[in-house]
C-alpha cells in the first residue's frame, strides 16, 4: 500500500499526507475535496503536492460551502466515488452538519445497503494553537451521537497514516478527527509493523494504579503526565480510543478491572460526550471492580472561551495528576 | 417585475431603481452569458474592474474627477481631506497590527491592505441610526463606526471574542464563520420594517452587511437574498470582491459577475469600483437612502483587491498570480486621492505632514495598548454563559477557580 518514499521519521501532518497518496495510488475512485486543498494543499499543508501529482480532477478546490462538499460528495459516492472532504477548521463543519446527519448518516440505512456511503470528512480539532473563535472546538459528540457515521481521532504520525488509508477503504461514511495541534509530532514510521484495524482502541501503557481513557490531542498530555506520575510512584494505564463510533471499550473494562481506577480525558465539553458515554459503560460493565468513582478531565460546558484563557480551559498534565490524586483518595 | 431576460443593449436611459424594478443599466451584463465564451474569457469578465460601463467609478487610478449619470456625489476639500484621513489612519492601525503580529503581540491578524476605499465609503456612507453586520476584514468600517482599533486587536490578542457594544455602536460584532451574518442581517432589517423605520429618509434606518466573494458560495447567502427580498428588508448586502477566497481566485466561485445575481432575486445589483471610495460612499449612500425609503434589498459589489496575505497563516506565493499585485498597486485606493489632492490644490503639504504625525501617534497608542492589555483571568471562561446562570457552569466555575487558587497559594514568588 505504501510508496517506497514514505520518510523514516515523520510528523502527522506527513502521515496523514503519505496516507492520502497511498489511498489515492491504490484506488483511482479517491478524490480529495475542500476548500483551498489544491493548489495551496489546505491551511495545514494536509494535501500539499497531490493535486499536482493526481490532477485537478481528483483533487479539488470546492467553492467556498460546505453544506456543498458534504452534499456533493454524498452524489459522488451514490455514483461510486470515494471522496474524502476536509473541513478547513472543526468550527466550520456546522454548515455541512444538515447533509452529514439527515444524508450521509442514513443513505446506507434507508436504502437497505444499495447506497453505501464510503465518504471520509476530515475534521482538524481541539484547541491549543492560540486561534480565534471557531478555530479550536472539539465536536466529536454530535457525530459519535449521531447513529450511522463511523467515527475515529488519530492522535499520533503513525495512525494517521494507517488510519486515514483504512477511513477511506471503509464502505462507511467516517468522520476522522485530526488533531491539530499534534500535526507537527514526529515519530518514525515503521512499514513492516502491521497496523491495527480501524476500530481498535490500543492500550499506549501498562500500569497498575489507575486506567486513563482519552482520544486524539490529549493523548500525549496524557502520556506526559504518566511519566511525571511515575516518578510519584503511580503506574497509569493509558488507553487511546482511536475510535469514537463504534466504541471499543473491552481494552478498557479489562483494563479497569485490573485497576479499579478510571479517568476519562478529553477537551471537549463534558455534558453528554464521549467522556460520559465511556463513564456510564464502564460503570456498568466494571461495577464491582471499581474502587473509585469515574472521574473525568475535560474542556468545560461553555464556549470555547478566548485564546487567552486557553490554557485554563484546556485538560493539563497538573489536571490530570489532580485527578490521579482524586481517585487514589477513595 | 423584472424582465426575464437579460437585456441585450447597455445603452438604455438612466433609470430610478423601484422596489424591485431593476434599472437597466445595473444590470447589464459585462459578458452575455450565451455559451460562447471560453473559461479564460469567463475569467477575465470576472476580473474586468477598471474597465466596462457596469463599474461605477468617480475617481479614477490617476485620481481624476469622473462623473457618472446615476451618481454623482457633491463633497468639499474638507470632506476629501476627512476620508483621505480616515484610509490613512486605518491603513496604519492595520499596518501595526500586522508588526505586532509578527512580534507575537497578536495571535492572527486579518489584513485589510487595498479594501480602505471599499470600506471607509461604505462606513462613511452609514448614518448613526445605521447598522452594519460586519465578517472579519471590516476593520476599516468598524472605524467609522466608532469602534477603536484597541478592541478590533483584542479578538485578535486573544484577550476577548468582541468587547465593544454593538448595539451602541451600531456594528455588530464580527463574524467568523462564512456568512452566517447574512441571515442576520436581513432578520435585523426586517425589525426595523416591523418597527415602523421605514419611510421619511430623514430618521429611517437601514441595515448594511458586509461579506466576501468567496462567502456568496454559502447557502446563507442565498437564503438571506431571498428572505430579504420576500420581506422587503431594508438591507444592503455589501460584498467586497478583492479577488480572493484564501487560495481561491473567483472563478472558483461564481460565473458571472457577482452583482448580476441579485437581478435573479428580484432586487438591484450594482458594480462599485471599490478603490474608489467616492464612487463606494455615493453608491452606498444611495443604496442606504433607497432602503430607507422602502425600496430595499440592493446588492452592491465592490471591487477591489486583498493586497496583503488572506491573515498573517497565509502565504500568498503559494497560489498568487505572477504581476496581479503590481497591477493593483496602480489602483491603490489611498494614492489616486492623494494625487487629486495635491493636483486640485485641495490640501497643503501641512494637511500631509499632520496627518503623517497623527499616524505615527496612533500606531505608538495602539503598540502600547496592545502590549499592555491585560490577559483574562480564568473567570472569563465561565462568565455569562447564559442569561440566566445554570448549576453545572456555576459548579465547574467554583471548583476550577478553587484548583487554581490552591497553585497561587502554594506557588509564591515564581
Ligand atoms: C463556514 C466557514 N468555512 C470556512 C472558513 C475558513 N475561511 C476563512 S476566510 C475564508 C475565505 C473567505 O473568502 P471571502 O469570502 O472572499 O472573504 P475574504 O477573506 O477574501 O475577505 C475561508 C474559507 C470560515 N471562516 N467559515
Ligand atoms: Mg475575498
Amino acid at each position: 500500500m505504501a510508496g517506497t518514499d514514505v520518510p523514516q521519521t515523520i510528523t502527522l501532518a506527513k502521515g496523514l499526507n503519505q496516507g492520502l497518496r497511498a489511498a489515492m495510488e491504490a484506488d483511482r475512485k479517491v478524490l480529495v475535496m475542500g476548500e483551498d486543498v489544491g493548489r495551496l494543499g489546505g491551511v495545514f499543508r494536509i494535501t500539499d503536492g497531490l493535486q499536482k501529482d493526481f490532477g485537478e480532477q481528483r483533487v479539488f478546490d470546492t467553492p467556498l460551502g460546505e453544506s456543498g462538499i458534504i452534499g456533493t460528495a454524498v452524489g459522488l459516492a451514490v455514483r461510486g466515488y470515494r471522496p474524502v472532504c476536509e473541513i478547513q477548521f472543526d468550527g466550520f463543519v456546522f454548515p455541512g452538519f444538515d447533509q452529514i446527519v439527515s444524508q450521509l448518516a442514513k443513505l446506507h440505512y434507508r436504502s437497505q445497503g444499495k447506497l453505501p456511503m464510503p465518504v471520509v470528512v476530515r475534521i482538524p480539532h481541539g484547541g491549543g494553537i492560540g486561534a480565534v473563535e471557531h478555530h479550536s472546538e472539539s465536536p466529536e459528540s454530535y457525530f459519535a451521537h449521531t447513529p450511522g457515521l463511523k467515527v475515529v481521532a488519530c492522535a499520533n504520525p503513525v495512525d494517521a497514516y494507517w488510519m486515514i488509508q483504512q477511513a477511506i477503504a471503509c464502505d462507511d461514511p467516517v468522520i476522522f478527527f485530526e488533531p491539530k495541534r499534534r500535526y507537527w509530532d514526529k515519530a518514525p514510521l515503521d512499514l513492516a509493523m502491521p497496523p491495527l484495524p480501524l476500530f481498535r482502541s490500543r492500550v499506549l501503557r501498562t500500569g497498575t494504579t489507575a486506567t486513563v481513557v482519552t482520544y486524539g490531542p490529549t493523548v500525549r498530555t496524557v502520556l506526559d503526565a504518566a511519566t511525571v506520575a511515575e516518578q510519584d510512584g503511580h503506574t497509569l494505564e493509558v488507553i487511546d480510543l482511536r475510535t469514537l463510533s463504534p466504541l471499543d471499550l473491552v481494552p478498557v473494562f479489562d483494563s479497569v478491572r485490573r485497576t479499579g481506577r478510571l479517568i476519562c480525558v478529553s477537551e471537549a465539553p463534558s455534558e453528554v460526550s464521549l467522556t460520559s458515554e465511556v463513564a456510564a459503560r464502564v460503570s456498568q460493565e466494571c461495577f464491582y471492580s471499581l474502587a473509585a468513582p469515574v472521574l473525568r478531565v475535560t474542556g468545560f460546558d461553555t464556549p470555547y472561551p478566548p485564546a487567552k484563557c486557553e490554557e485554563d480551559y484546556l485538560p493539563d498534565l497538573d489536571r490530570v495528576l489532580d485527578a490521579v490524586d482524586r481517585v487514589l483518595a477513595y | 417585475m423584472p424582465s426575464r431576460n437579460p437585456p441585450s443593449s447597455h445603452s438604455s436611459p438612466v433609470p430610478v431603481a423601484g422596489p424591485v424594478g431593476l434599472p437597466d443599466s445595473l444590470v447589464g451584463t459585462a459578458m452575455d452569458i450565451d455559451g460562447s465564451h471560453t473559461p479564460e474569457q469567463v475569467i477575465a469578465g470576472l476580473r474586468a474592474t477598471s474597465e466596462g460601463e457596469d463599474l461605477v467609478q468617480l475617481l479614477t487610478p490617476e485620481g481624476q474627477r469622473v462623473s457618472h449619470p446615476q451618481f454623482e456625489l457633491e463633497i468639499s476639500p474638507a470632506e476629501l481631506q476627512s476620508l483621505y484621513r480616515d484610509m490613512v489612519l486605518v491603513r496604519r492601525a492595520d499596518r501595526e497590527a500586522k508588526a505586532l503580529q509578527r512580534q507575537g503581540e497578536l495571535g492572527l491578524w486579518a489584513p485589510l491592505l487595498g479594501q480602505e476605499a471599499a470600506q471607509i465609503g461604505a462606513g462613511r456612507a452609514m448614518t448613526p441610526q445605521d447598522m452594519a453586520f460586519p465578517s472579519y476584514r471590516e476593520h476599516g468600517v468598524a472605524w467609522c463606526r466608532g469602534v477603536d482599533p484597541t478592541e478590533i486587536f483584542g479578538i485578535f490578542r486573544g484577550v476577548d471574542q468582541g468587547s465593544w457594544d454593538p448595539i451602541g455602536t451600531g456594528f455588530q460584532l464580527y463574524t467568523i464563520v462564512i456568512p452566517n451574518q447574512c441571515l442576520h442581517a436581513t432578520g435585523y432589517a426586517m425589525g426595523q420594517r416591523l418597527d415602523g423605520k421605514i419611510g421619511d429618509a430623514q430618521n429611517a434606518e437601514a441595515t448594511i452587511c458586509f461579506f466576501g466573494d468567496g462567502a456568496t458560495s454559502q447557502g446563507d447567502v442565498h437564503e438571506g437574498f431571498v428572505w430579504a427580498a420576500v420581506y422587503d428588508a431594508p438591507v444592503v448586502f455589501f460584498c467586497q470582491n478583492n479577488q480572493w477566497a484564501i487560495s481561491a481566485s473567483l472563478d472558483r466561485q461564481t460565473r458571472v459577475p457577482l452583482y448580476q445575481r441579485a437581478r435573479g432575486y428580484g432586487f438591484p445589483g450594482i458594480r462599485v469600483d471599490g478603490n474608489d471610495v467616492l464612487a463606494t460612499l455615493a453608491v452606498t449612500r444611495w443604496a442606504l437612502r433607497e432602503c430607507r425609503t422602502g425600496n430595499g434589498p440592493i446588492l452592491i459589489e465592490a471591487c477591489t483587491y486583498r493586497m496583503d496575505a488572506h491573515t498573517t497563516s497565509d502565504d500568498p506565493t503559494r497560489y498568487q498570480v505572477a504581476g496581479e499585485l503590481e497591477e493593483w498597486k496602480l489602483k491603490d485606493p489611498l494614492e489616486r486621492l492623494r494625487v487629486h489632492l495635491v493636483r486640485e490644490g485641495l490640501a497643503e503639504s501641512e494637511f500631509f505632514d499632520g496627518l503623517a504625525a497623527e499616524a505615527d501617534e496612533l500606531a505608538v497608542r495602539l503598540r502600547n495598548y496592545c502590549i499592555s492589555m491585560p490577559a483574562p483571568g480564568p473567570e472569563r471562561i465561565f462568565s455569562k454563559v447564559y442569561a440566566e446562570p445554570t448549576p453545572t457552569v456555576d459548579a465547574e466555575r467554583d471548583d476550577y477557580l478553587a484548583y487554581h487558587a490552591s497553585f497561587t497559594d502554594v506557588g509564591g514568588a515564581s
